[in-house]
């Protein structure tokens, strides 16, 4: 730590916190992965980890994935909503008997000494309605605040997870905070330097926020976002059905590019469901249609070689 | 004899599951020692976040010898019948079986099975495992490279040692031999996660438990539990504050920490303007931090105890800044909420905010939100003047009583559901015993809640309760057993208790039960057509096409409009009053349960239960009460002696004659001058009684009922009832069956017992 410069300490620097997650998860074997191209709410939408946590095949890797959670969005005016964050993903299959212990000293690397710091593993069952997917595992507790996700996947799209997957989820802004002791989302340090040279959260991404609120709320095209559901809908069904090799069940060759209209299926019903033009009826409704896609992919991935065919 | 002590050493195990792994492991071992031959002195079962632990002590050393007798074929009985013998016995010749003499019926074989008990480390080597693997937890889990195989091992979170230990207190204990899923048992555990993280060798019980206290692990949670009460009432204490206890938050923070360190934070004073039960919801669900009162104000001070896991080296600082960082963030997030709330009170009408429940379902069967809070609005209107509350105000409240459901704050905190719909009706100037009616209108919630007095929030407290029971016993979704998922005991208990300490007279029956059933019954007939549509299944299924859900939800529309419910109302007459008798004895039966709780005879209240058409929950008990004192006086227990002898008497003879002897008895053939007082005291008492019923004055009822006790000692000393003249016979049967009548008027006393 001490050959770090200064701009690069996590205490310092948002970018800095990241930098050094990543290297440590890559000292420990991961492979690193820049974000998904594309609009998902969480690190696990990414198919680093829905696809490739299931089939046999070992799998370690870690990477920043950019979240969209329209309905978390706050105009820029609250501290610690953001409709935009980032989360910061570790998914080691098999998951490996010392996880434990590897996620507490990726704390101790971004500076969290546990002889100071009260550091708890709070149950929280872990479900994700819209991928099928279900584990068991913990919040990880700081002095009281939630900084990570800890999950022991059993099954996701439908799937049974064998041999079962870890996956962890830094809140990567929440981190930041506090080992920034910074109160408010808006003032961290993003690049570690100080005076004019210095670049906050806000500077990146207030007007983001605002604009995305404005976006999400008020006036993202429902009529649009509906037919891009619909769209989406049918293109996965559609690439899912053509990727059968040979019309056989046996062998799929396109479980990636259909996989990614699910993804985009289920940002589109999150935008929608922010705006308010889904009932709560439909609103069932529609996390179930987007379940049956992320199924129907888990479905063909393990069907494809690194599925584990 | 010989100690086990058993260690399951795991990832953190959730703090609601341990109190009840901790048991369920103590008792399925044990049980199965027991099964065993082996049983033992005691046994006692730990849990922290991160063990199960078993100490089993005073266990043989080995099963006892079990000798089993096999009777064989008779001596001379053909080969086939001997060489089955010796082979079910497990002999080589006959010459291992003995012969018993039997001179009736002939001597036969008798083989003497002898099977030695095995050492009892054998056989807890061989049920362990099975036990971990079929342990009932109510979520387990895979991991790991294994978990690529079926029939992996499942436990709540990753399983890492085990320690297994067999042994006298003197010597040397030995290592149970057995491994589950690659983990072998052995001697070996760790300390806490942080502070003494090193393995180290255990003993037996006495040790391990002395040993993880020095590696910084209270094993015993009642021990963790008190340390936790006793060190934050004393920090409240020294601060001039006074903790607000809370069992249930205790009992989980005790399951999150093995070494238990307890500290005081604060936050700022501005945050006290957001009401006390948000503050308290806040803290404690989302922090799992106790609150403290200002004794002086006794209102919330802006403290909060937390119970850290470690004792931190710079003395808990950084760990109550970093609570404190966010407590502040959730109550800012709590302040907004409130905030929002309050604007969106006041800005948008009552109506438009209703609408939404429309789009909220109650339940699936029994339709939205919306229709519940119509359908309970009607139902307390119509029992407001039944207890002296305002129509209007009653009206009023039934329609605000939900809205709170729709508010930021309870969908963040659901516990704090009722009392901000009070703080937010408050704020828009309602009526206060409006508002205090919507937040009393879920109470009483238990045998210790409050039970609200204001009749406007009685009006709705029962009418919410009412309508839950009326609904669901209409679908049929009854509490059995132990299971009563939408807590119907509690309502029908809740009911009782707002009648009875409001002393209300609220005959459940006759005044209101239509309105409140009323609603629903169209609900079995919409549930046959909806079977027969086939829809039913199809929306219990997991995989409901969107197709059949709007089927059914069209065809629910359809029978529930007004036109066909009217049409089918008549066929589903006769099947709502079979749910009305059915919820009824319902609720007698948990006035039971209520009024032996309280220390009536239950032969009591059955005696007055046995009377017919009493639906009246207040009457009931004043006659209970009555007939209770009066049974304890003197006249009481001689007039129900006498009324037994009487009933004892007529039952012999109605069985022998085939036939009751209704009716008045001819004074013309009275003889005795005993029967002919008698014939004018049960007049006399039967009006007396009679009217004093009719006055609701059981007191006086019984004490006319008294007077009966003379005549009717003296008939019996008297009188000879099986008369050598038949008329005469059976016109004393008729006076003695007049008894029973004129204590019919306030219980059947054949059901008392004596």
């Amino acid at each position: 730590m001490d050959s770090t410069p200064l701009h690069m300490r996590p205490e310092r620097s948002f970018q800095g916190l990241i930098l050094t997650l990543q290297r440590y998860w890559a000292d420990h074997g991961c492979v690193i992965l820049q974000p998904y191209d594309m609009e998902v709410g969480a690190g696990t939408f990414h198919p680093a980890t829905t696809l490739r946590a299931l089939g046999p095949k070992h799998w370690n890797a870690a990477y920043v994935q950019p979240s969209r959670r329209p309905k978390d969005g706050r105009y820029g005016e609250n501290p610690n909503r953001l409709q935009h964050y980032y989360q910061f993903q570790v998914i080691l299959k098999p998951s490996p008997s010392d996880i434990q212990d590897l996620y507490l000293k990726s704390l101790a690397a971004i500076g969290v000494d546990a002889a100071l710091h009260d550091i708890r593993f709070v149950e929280d069952d872990w479900e994700s309605p819209t991928l099928g997917a279900w584990g068991l595992g913990w919040e990880c507790w700081c002095d009281g605040m939630e900084v990570s996700q800890f999950t022991y996947f059993q099954q996701v799209a439908g799937v049974e997870c064998a041999p079962v997957a870890g996956e962890l989820t830094y809140g990567l802004e929440r981190l930041a905070m506090y080992v920034q002791g910074v109160e408010n989302v808006y003032d961290l340090n993003f690049n570690g330097r100080e005076g004019s040279d210095k670049v906050t959260y806000g500077d990146v991404f207030l007007q983001a926020e605002q604009e995305y609120s404005r976006h999400n709320f008020e006036h993202a095209d429902t009529a649009m976002l509906f037919e891009q559901f619909k769209m989406a809908e049918g293109a996965c069904r559609k690439y899912l059905d053509a990727g059968w090799e040979g019309g056989k069940k046996e062998r799929h060759l396109m479980a990636l590019p259909a996989y990614d209209q699910c993804i985009k299926a289920s940002h589109v019903f999150n935008l929608l469901d922010a705006r308010g033009v889904i009932s709560v009826t439909e609103r069932q409704s529609y996390i179930l249609r987007v379940r049956e896609l992320a199924k129907a992919c888990g479905e063909a991935w393990i069907k494809t070689e690194a599925g584990g065919v | 004899m010989p100690d086990l002590l058993l260690e399951l050493f795991s990832e953190e195990i959730p703090a609601r599951m341990q109190a009840k792994a901790a048991d369920d492991l103590r008792k399925m071992v044990t049980d199965k020692l027991v099964a065993e031959g082996l049983v033992y002195d005691g046994a006692k079962s730990f849990a922290t976040p991160r063990r199960l632990a078993l100490t089993i002590h005073g266990l043989p050393a080995r099963q006892p010898d079990l000798k089993d007798e096999r009777k064989g074929p008779k001596v001379g009985a053909p080969d086939a019948a001997v060489q089955g013998f010796l082979k079910a016995a497990g002999l080589k010749s006959l010459d291992e079986a003995t012969i018993q003499k039997d001179p009736k019926k002939g001597d036969f074989y008798v083989a003497l099975i002898e099977k030695a008990g095995r050492p009892a480390i054998d056989v807890i080597a061989e049920i362990i495992p099975v036990i971990i693997r079929t342990f009932p937890w109510p979520k387990a889990m895979r991991w790991g490279e294994l978990s690529a195989k079926p029939g992996a091992l499942q436990w709540v979170r990753p399983l890492h040692s085990i320690v297994a230990t067999f042994g006298m207190e003197t010597e040397e204990p030995d290592v149970v031999t057995f491994d589950v899923a690659g983990i072998k048992a052995g001697q070996m555990t760790r300390g806490h996660r942080f502070m003494a993280p090193a393995e180290f060798s255990v003993r037996r019980f006495e040790d391990y438990e002395a040993k993880l206290f020095d590696a910084k692990v209270v094993l015993d949670p009642q021990r963790r539990r008190d340390i936790i009460l006793a060190d934050a009432k004393e920090l409240a204490f020294a601060q001039g504050f006074e903790l607000i206890e809370d069992q249930g938050l205790l009992d989980e923070v005790s399951g999150l920490v093995e070494w238990p360190v307890v500290l005081m934070g604060s936050f700022d004073e501005s945050f006290l303007s957001i009401p006390g039960e948000v503050i308290r919801a806040t803290i404690r669900s989302n922090q799992k931090c106790f609150v403290v009162n200002d004794p002086k104000t006794g209102k919330l001070a802006n403290r909060f105890i937390l119970v850290a896991n470690i004792e931190a080296s710079d003395g808990g600082k950084a760990i109550v800044a970093g609570n404190e960082r966010v407590i502040r963030a959730r109550l800012s997030d709590a302040k907004f909420f409130y905030e929002t709330d309050l604007k969106n009170w006041k800005e948008n009408s009552l109506d438009e905010r209703l609408k939404k429940f429309e789009g909220v379902t109650f339940h699936r069967e029994l339709g939205s939100q919306g229709r519940r809070v119509a359908r309970i609005g009607r139902l307390a209107a119509e029992i407001a003047p039944l207890v002296g509350a305002d129509v209007e105000k009653t009206k009023r409240a039934a329609k605000l009583m939900k809205a709170d459901l729709l508010t930021e704050i309870v969908g963040e905190f659901p516990e704090v559901q009722g009392v901000m719909g009070k703080h937010y009706a408050l704020a828009q100037g309602e009526d206060p015993s409006v508002a205090q009616a919507i937040e009393d209108h879920y109470k009483p919630q238990g045998p210790n809640d409050r039970v609200p007095n204001d009749p406007v929030s009685i009006a709705v407290a029962l009418a919410d309760k009412i309508d839950t029971l009326a609904g669901f016993w209409a679908i049929d979704e009854k509490p059995t057993g132990s299971k009563d998922p939408y807590a119907l005991r509690r309502a029908a208990l809740g009911v009782i208790r707002l009648v009875l300490d409001n002393n209300l007279r609220l005959p459940l029956y006759s005044k209101f039960s239509a309105v409140a059933i009323g609603p629903f019954l169209a609900m079995p007939k919409m549930r046959e057509v909806a079977r027969q549509m086939n829809l039913l299944e199809i929306i219990a299924k997991e995989e409901i096409s969107p197709k059949a859900k709007m089927a059914f939800i069209e065809a629910l529309k359809e029978t529930t409009s007004t036109a066909s419910v009217n049409a089918i109302a008549d066929e589903a007459v006769p099947v709502g009053r079979k749910i009305l008798d059915d919820l009824l004895s319902f609720f007698a039966d948990r006035l039971k349960v209520q009024l032996r709780e309280q220390g009536a005879r239950h032969d009591l209240v059955d005696a007055v239960f046995a009377l017919e058409g009493q639906d009246d929950l207040l009457m009931i008990v004043r006659r209970v009460e009555a007939l209770g004192k009066f049974l304890d006086t003197d006249d009481g227990k001689n007039l129900l002696a006498g009324t037994k002898r009487a009933s004892n008497i007529l039952a012999i003879e109605e069985k022998k004659d085939k036939h009751t002897f209704d009716g008045a008895p001819d004074a013309s053939l009275f003889v005795a001058d005993e029967e002919k007082q008698l014939a004018r005291a049960i007049d006399e008492v039967k009006r007396e009684a009679g009217d004093a019923v009719a006055k609701e004055n059981f007191e006086a009822a019984m004490t006319a009922m008294a007077k009966l006790r003379p005549a009717v000692d003296a008939f019996f000393d008297k009188v000879k009832v099986n008369d050598d003249d038949s008329k005469v016979r059976e016109n004393r049967l008729k006076l003695l069956n007049e008894i029973r009548a004129a204590t019919r008027a306030v219980a059947d006393f054949s059901r008392i017992q004596d």
